[in-house]
């Protein structure tokens, strides 16, 4: 036990002496906690946009909602489902069941032309046509503003993702689209979710503006609980009339998030990365240097009767101290520029605008955290070894 | 040069730091070459459109089809040199939408005669006129899944089902090669002929017409007739430049390029940040020697060349190898084809980067480089002793 | 390089003198922080063609800072430097520059030689500054090294060599671009009694053979006896002139 507190006030005296050096190695050290800032917030910044994606593109809740498309079609874009084979799926069990009948809401969806506020330029926006139990089916959506479209007129409600994104989505304004206009009524949020990037009116009203005649593109059906998805299934695949593909929502937009959820995190890392290497080698130079320049001292302690540990010890906690000082701005950084900072992008598989905000989780900052510690670690451990190793008489005459 | 030896021996006094500090360099700058590389991969569609090349689609969107009547339309307004229409097949190969790709119905001979950025040698044009399902496809696509003139390629398209089983066949019976760099040689194009018998529905529809104008500096004004001849019909058209096109489909990826442009700079310049704090490190250390020199007869201005020489020769030796490894990573070709189907590195950036490595040598040397040739040699000396 | 051979005494002092330096009224200021420290008060000295002189005096008393002075590594607050004819506040720094590389030869209490070179590249720093071709720079190093006996150690690195033998380096490189005035530091200061000894007879013989003017600054009355002329400094002022 005593020579354990003997240990640790050896490992605190020679810390203490490096902290009190510290002064005077401020530049190159001030560079080593940049570099690692940097590091930091770069992941961080990168890896929020995954998130903020990520987070889009799922939902909140149970997944209770089934999407029905035509066999063979991977997205709505290019699904088709005739008014008969529309009545069908809704009287399919499993589907839950409200005052106007059941849940479920056959819908078109189509995109139309747009200039992005930010750019001015042109850019697809998903404009979908719901039917009478769309908002019910969903169950998360909220008007925020307005009011919903009243059916069978040219009304539109937008989502807030879309009229923060997108040139002429404000309340009361007409949107036209080929010969038709249509007027923003109310703009509504669907807790963060894809749907808030989106345009919504009425389907049979958007069937005739597009020559869609009596068709549709999917179903959107509420289940009667996320158990009951199974037997919704199956009654579909089964029933000869139809040739239909049934997913969970959650399923389907997982899926097509996860393309760009992968290559923004592989571009993150691999940054990430490279940079975490070139600020190794920033903290590397740094604590030699820290080492070079206590030499003497060093070896003074050392010839005190000072065990090389301590010393050891005393390099990497001054290099991961700095580290993660260096981590905490970074994190603190990237938290403030990115956090809840609004972006959109293309969703390729809708071929489709998709807004969505930065999100720096509390996950994304311990991993900061973490990456800054290990490059702390490596940065230090080298150096702590050299100044561990170095030849006592020799060290002593330098200067 | 005669203070050769010097300047060695100087970048010789630590080596680890000198290691060290060329390889931060090093990464700055492969990182920078990376992010050229990926920019021009964004870019490509803008920096390579024709200059006398408009794009003709429906006016509420790309996917809205338009008949293929039009095309003899457009040929006829005064201005138009030739037009010929394309269609997006969304062709997935092996039911693996991994496996994406750009795919397209055309006409093959106006085809290449609209783009004569895609190299097609004569053999392989008789073929594709001669084989009602031969397809044509771009190098990187070739290369990218081993296929070979000869080969028979099953495609699937969610669009466009063929009557019958919906699968389609498709026989390979040309590669072809961009005239410029930067040309996109990930395309699969097949016969118009072929898709429009065999499709299962929308016979006489296309997606949508590339127009060659007569005179390139007349493309608005043609683009603003097309869009007339059409007003008030069931299928207006928006006519734009080929630049202006592809720029929006740029804008759609973004502000996610821009933030990460914006992020990969942060990241060269918190490099360039700590090695030029490490190389102006050792020159601090260094004081008295060079009050020795200036006591031996060397002039401010020669002390504050060699200051710098040496800087800038650690930052021309990390930043010409990064950029160089940026660029040999490009011969091995994309390692995204599905994402990034353009992959190389312009010149001009390599210029940028040369322009930076310099920066980066006299920034960083600059200050210390400075301070030596005003340092007093009486105090240099007194310090050394 | 040429080192001439003189044997003839032009060391006397009898001979109507044909001063190489001469230092007229020179007063020397330091400032630290508000405080203002005179380090030379009017001084006057006057250093004859091929005279070995020594300086001595105690520590402060400004030997250092007058061999600064003569050298054109510093300016004089007030007075006047001239060397060889030249007056040295009138040079410009770029101008001093090359007049040090040609005319003053410098020797250093800790030598200070380029660590990162070899003893033959230190000893080629000043010709750096020259015209000469490599072939010619080569030659004249290897006479200067051997002129201080170092001829086998020309490709060692200062931290092998021993004190006595990095302060030959430190003379062949003051003496490689044969200047006429040596200006020597405390050049024994670190050093043991023989290797100083060597040293001194070194400059000695330097004095005697090539005919270079020496002025070294030192605090060992060992040292000063090898001179040919010995003056005191104290606060800054020349004390007395001791017989050679």
């Amino acid at each position: 036990m005593t020579a354990l507190t003997n240990w640790l006030s050896q490992v605190w005296s020679v810390t203490l002496f490096a902290l009190r050096t510290l002064p005077q190695r401020r530049g190159a050290s001030l560079a080593t906690i940049v570099g690692i800032a940097g590091v930091v917030a770069v992941l961080v910044g990168v890896l929020s946009i995954a998130e903020g994606f990520r987070a889009a593109m799922s939902i909140t809740g149970p997944d209770d909602i089934a999407l029905v498309l035509r066999s063979g079609a991977d997205t709505e874009m290019t699904s088709g489902l005739g008014r008969e084979e529309a009545r069908l799926i809704s009287d399919a069990p499993g589907i839950a069941h409200g005052a106007d009948g059941a849940v479920a809401s056959a819908e078109l969806f189509v995109i139309i032309n747009l200039p992005k506020r930010t750019t001015g330029t042109d850019a697809n926006v998903p404009l979908r046509g719901i039917g009478p139990a769309g908002v019910q089916v969903r169950g998360n959506v909220t008007m925020v503003e307005g009011r919903a479209f009243e059916r069978g007129r040219n009304e539109v409600i937008v989502g807030a993702g879309a009229a923060r994104a997108f040139a002429g989505l404000d309340m009361g304004k007409t949107v036209r689209v080929g010969q038709n206009d249509w007027t923003v009524v109310g703009i509504f949020t669907a807790e963060g979710g894809a749907s808030e990037s989106e345009i919504w009116t009425d389907a049979a009203v958007l069937q005739p503006a597009y020559q869609r005649g009596d068709s549709f593109q999917s179903v959107y059906a509420k289940l009667a609980s996320p158990d009951s998805f199974t037997a919704f299934k199956d009654a579909l695949t089964a029933d000869p009339r139809l040739k239909v593909k049934v997913v969970r929502q959650g399923e389907y937009l997982e899926e097509q998030s996860t393309m760009l959820t992968e290559f923004i995190r592989g571009i993150g890392v691999f940054v990430a990365g490279l940079m975490a290497l070139g600020a190794i080698f920033g903290a590397l130079n740094t604590m030699y240097s820290a080492v070079a320049g206590r030499t003497r001292e060093i070896a003074t302690l050392r010839a005190l009767g000072f065990g090389p540990f301590p010393i050891i010890l005393s390099v990497m906690i001054e290099s991961v101290t700095l580290a993660v000082i260096g981590g905490a701005v970074g994190a603190a950084l990237a938290y403030v520029a990115f956090n809840g900072f609004t972006a959109s992008t293309i969703n390729w598989q809708t071929f489709s605008q998709i807004a969505f905000a930065f999100a720096v989780t509390p996950e994304l900052l311990v991993t900061a955290i973490i990456w800054a510690a290990a490059i702390g670690l490596v940065g230090g451990l080298f150096p702590a070894i050299r100044a561990a190793r170095l030849p006592i008489a020799s060290a002593l005459r330098e200067g | 040069m005669r203070f050769l030896r010097l300047l060695w021996g100087n970048l010789m006094r630590r080596k680890m730091r000198t290691a060290l500090t060329l390889l931060s360099i090093f990464i700055a700058f492969l990182l920078f070459g990376i992010l050229c590389i990926i920019k021009e991969g964004f870019s490509a569609g803008v920096t390579m459109a024709g200059a006398d090349r408009l794009i003709v689609r429906h006016k509420v969107s790309l996917i809205m089809l338009l008949p293929v009547a039009y095309e003899r339309r457009i040929a006829g307004i005064a201005g138009v040199d030739a037009a010929m229409h394309w269609t997006w097949f969304n062709g997935i190969y092996q039911d693996e939408p991994k496996n994406f790709f750009g795919s397209f119905p055309v006409e093959p001979e106006r085809f290449l005669d609209m783009h004569p950025e895609y190299v097609l040698s004569d053999a392989h044009r008789k073929a594709w006129e001669s084989t009602r399902t031969g397809a044509v496809v771009g190098k990187t696509l070739v290369e990218r899944f081993g296929w070979k003139v000869g080969d028979r390629v099953p495609l699937k398209s969610p669009i466009w089902p063929r009557k019958g089983d919906g699968a389609w066949e498709f026989d390979i019976v040309g590669v072809y090669e961009g005239a410029k760099k930067g040309t996109d040689t990930s395309g699969f194009f097949f016969r118009y002929d072929y898709f429009d018998e065999a499709r299962a529905e929308g016979q006489g529809m296309v997606g949508w017409y590339v127009v060659r104008v007569s005179d390139p500096n007349r493309t608005t004004e043609v683009a603003a007739l097309i869009d007339a001849e059409f007003a008030n019909s069931p299928f207006e058209t928006k006519a734009e430049p080929e630049g202006a096109f592809a720029q929006s489909f740029i804008e759609q990826i973004g502000s996610i390029g821009t933030i990460l442009l914006a992020i990969l700079s942060a990241v060269f310049f918190t490099i360039l940040l700590v090695a030029g704090n490490t190389m102006a490190q050792a020159v601090r250390e260094r004081t008295a020697e060079l009050g020795v020199l200036k006591a031996l007869g060397f002039t401010n201005e020669r002390v504050l060349g060699l200051v710098l020489a040496e800087s800038a020769l650690l930052a021309c030796v990390g930043g010409i190898a990064g950029l160089g490894v940026a660029w040999v990573m490009t011969l091995g070709g994309s390692p995204v084809p599905s994402i990034l189907p353009v992959f190389f590195l312009p010149v001009r950036y390599l210029a940028i980067g040369g322009g930076l490595v310099l920066g980066l040598g006299v920034l960083a040397g600059i200050l210390p480089a400075l301070a030596a040739m005003r340092l007093q040699i009486a105090v240099a000396l007194r310090r050394h002793a | 390089m040429t080192i001439e051979t003189r044997t003839s005494g032009r060391t006397g002092t009898g001979i109507e003198s044909d001063n190489l330096v001469s230092v007229e009224g020179v007063e020397k200021t330091f400032r630290r922080g508000s405080e203002e420290i005179r380090v030379l008060a009017g001084l006057n000295l006057r250093v004859p063609r091929g005279e070995f002189l020594a300086m001595m005096g105690p520590s402060g008393s400004g030997k250092t800072t007058l061999l600064n002075l003569i050298g054109g590594l510093d300016r004089p607050t007030r007075g006047s430097v001239a060397v060889g004819g030249d007056r040295l506040e009138t040079l410009s720094s770029r101008r001093l520059a090359a007049w040090r590389a040609q005319h003053v030869g410098l020797v250093f209490q800790f030598y200070n030689l380029l660590s990162v070179l070899s003893a033959a590249a230190n000893v080629e720093l000043p010709l750096l500054l020259t015209n000469l071709s490599r072939s010619e720079r080569k030659r004249h190093v290897a006479t200067a090294l051997e002129v201080v006996g170092l001829s086998h150690r020309a490709n060692h690195f200062p931290r092998t060599l021993s004190g006595g033998e990095q302060q030959r380096v430190g003379i062949a490189r003051a003496i490689v671009s044969d200047p006429t005035l040596l200006l020597c530091d405390e050049p024994t200061g670190d050093l043991d009694r023989k290797s100083g000894d060597e040293i001194l007879a070194l400059l000695q013989a330097l004095n005697t053979q090539h005919g270079k003017t020496i002025i070294m600054v030192t605090h060992d009355p060992h040292a000063s006896a090898r001179a040919s002329r010995t003056v005191h400094l104290e606060k800054g002022q020349l004390m007395t002139e001791a017989a050679p």
